[in-house]
């Protein structure tokens, strides 16, 4: 399903980072990986190279055989099938949590009023957030936000659903209900990119489990290898910080 | 909340208001007092006139025949004017008849006078600045939407068009643009439209141009702000979701954007409503130059000039009053 090969993404501004180095990584259809790693190893560049907020300077990036960094691919058709979930949420704060769910069911895939409208019931049913829809953003906790987040993704029935660090921006307590959905999401069978310290959730969920370090994947394993017995010293070193 | 650092006690701020309508009336006192000493001679009923003026017209025959009949139905009388081989019948509403039934009249004999309400000369001016500055406000608008887009756009051709226009416009006064939109660029247009025989432009809108021109410019500055003012995940997140550009703009950036920018909008159009007044200089007759106009015939600068500029608060005041019940709509959804 995602297809990396030979990956780099350099920043030049402020100054030269290099945010990914050579990553090759290939994700098949239905898997839930998880990645893990210190604070700016390149998890979030990864993500965002998917799906092409951020530009890779060279490489090759494959989503359901379409070439994704190919200057002739409509990019925002590309978009519609991977759904991105923010730490910070990044609801629309202007519009109801109903039309935060049906804006781009309406504007980008096409549907009437009324499916998208349904569509959108339904999923909130499935995100346990039925009575808010008529609610503006800022009125819900961060959980349900997080949990509106998602439903706004699943709208448009992607193939594929990335998380950038979805719980670490919520208070505890509201961690659970957004793992919850998520658990649900995979077992279900969507293929899942997750960015996550959750450890919990990769033990019970990720099909693998990736450690990146310095823009570079350095382990790549079951989540039974890395709580047992994993490889690198620097994989070791941040287990022992995180867990 | 931000009173509470210097608040003031009872007695004290009785003595401040009162301390306040003082100074008021000493300065209206002393302005009266020493008009008084250059001997002038305030004549406030002589201004209404140029608001709204009883017009006497008359009402001219223009054949040759006897009155035939005078018909009354309420305030509206007919005059019918009848020959041997003509007729024509003149209606006349409100009016002062000068003939009787049988009268013999001839071409231009005057039959009757008609009084009408008409607007004066402030009227009109003040009419006339409301209609550029309502025209110039539209188009500033538009040219400044895009221009803070183009000031933001990753094409470099865009984006540096869009900071010339700006920097070009902000950097030189209003007065030399509208010099340089009436006599360069008019005279240049007028004339090419001349050689091809053709309508000419006039001046009203080679003003009304350099000042949308001039808005234009800080209106996509203020749009410009309002739009990097919205935090980049709400880009990033309805671009995620596969939708375009303009998709993006026109659903998510841009409403978050209005409501913010609306309060400096509103001053810049405030600003634009004054600045009109400058157009007076190209024989616009907008309110400052119909005032002009007036106090040269009427002899009353005093008066007239007060008049002129409360109309400018009155006109300045509605509208921040309309902006600011539209930030509170938006802001209440
Ligand atoms: N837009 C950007 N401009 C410049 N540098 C950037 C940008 N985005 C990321 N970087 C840099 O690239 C590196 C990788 O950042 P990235 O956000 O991918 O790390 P991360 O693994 O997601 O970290 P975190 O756990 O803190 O989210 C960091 O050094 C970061 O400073
Ligand atoms: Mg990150």
């Amino acid at each position: 399903m995602i297809h990396v090969e030979n990956l780099y993404k350099t920043f030049f501004v402020p100054h030269k980072v290099k945010a990914l180095h050579n990553v090759n990584l290939n994700i098949d259809a239905g898997e839930v990986v998880v990645v893990i790693g210190p604070s700016g190893s390149g998890k979030s560049t990864l993500l965002r190279c998917l799906n092409q907020l951020e530009t890779a300077n060279s490489g090759k990036i494959l989503i359901d055989g379409i070439d994704v960094m190919d200057p002739k691919t409509n990019i925002n058709k590309i978009r519609a099938e991977v759904g991105m979930v923010f730490q910070s949420f990044n609801l629309f704060p202007h519009k109801t949590v109903l039309e935060n769910i049906t804006l781009a069911q309406i504007t980008v895939r096409k549907r009437s009023k009324a499916d998208a409208h349904d569509k959108a019931m339904h999923l909130l049913e499935k995100v346990g957030i039925t009575d808010k829809a008529r609610v503006y953003p800022d009125q819900l906790s961060g959980g349900q936000q997080q949990r509106v987040a998602i439903a706004r993704a699943l709208a448009m029935d992607p193939k594929v659903m990335l998380f950038d660090e979805p719980t670490s921006a919520l208070d505890p307590e509201m961690i659970g209900e957004v793992l919850d959905v998520m658990k649900n999401l995979a077992g279900e069978g969507m293929t899942m990119v997750v960015v996550t310290h959750e450890m919990g959730f990769a033990r019970e969920v990720a099909d693998r489990v990736i450690f990146m370090d310095q823009g570079a994947v350095v382990e790549v394993g079951t989540p039974e290898h890395f709580f047992t017995n994993p490889e690198h010293d620097r994989t070791k070193l941040f287990l022992s910080q995180i867990l | 909340m931000t009173m509470l650092g210097n608040q003031i006690k009872k007695p004290s701020y009785v003595l401040s208001i009162t301390l306040f309508f003082l100074m008021l009336a000493g300065i209206i006192g002393g302005i009266y007092y020493a008009t008084l000493q250059i001997d002038y001679v305030w004549r406030w009923y002589r201004v209404p006139q140029y608001f709204l003026f009883h017009d006497k017209m008359e009402v001219k025959s223009e054949i040759e025949g006897d009155v035939s009949s005078i018909s009354v139905s309420g305030k509206q009388t007919m005059i019918t004017v009848k020959d041997t081989d003509q007729e024509e019948s003149y209606v006349v509403t409100d009016g002062t008849l000068l003939v009787d039934e049988g009268d013999r009249i001839y071409p231009g004999d005057t039959l009757a006078f008609q009084k009408k309400w008409k607007a004066g000369i402030l009227m009109q001016g003040l009419w006339l600045t409301l209609k550029v500055s309502f025209i110039a406000i539209i188009f500033g608008i538009l040219i400044g939407l895009f221009g803070g887009l183009a000031r933001i756009s990753a094409n470099p051709a865009l984006r540096w068009s869009a900071i010339t226009y700006v920097e070009l416009i902000r950097g030189s006064p209003l007065l030399v643009q509208i010099f340089i939109w009436y006599f360069v660029l008019g005279t240049l247009i007028n004339t090419i439209l001349a050689k091809q025989n053709m309508w000419q432009v006039p001046p009203l809108w080679f003003g009304v141009a350099a000042l949308a021109c001039f808005t234009g410019a800080y209106v996509a500055e203020i749009v410009r702000a309002g739009i990097q003012s919205i935090h980049r995940g709400q880009s990033e997140a309805s671009r995620s979701l596969g939708m375009t550009y303009v998709q993006c703009m026109v659903h998510v950036i841009l409403p978050q954007a209005f409501r913010r920018i609306i309060p400096p909008l509103a001053g810049q159009f405030i600003s634009l409503i004054k600045d009109s007044s400058l157009l007076g200089i190209i024989a616009i007759r907008e309110l400052t130059k119909a005032t002009r106009e007036v106090v040269t015939t009427s002899l009353q600068p005093f008066e007239l000039w007060f008049v002129c500029a409360i109309l400018y608060l009155v006109l300045t005041f509605t509208f921040s009053m309309f902006l600011q019940y539209l930030e509170r709509r938006t802001l209440s959804q």
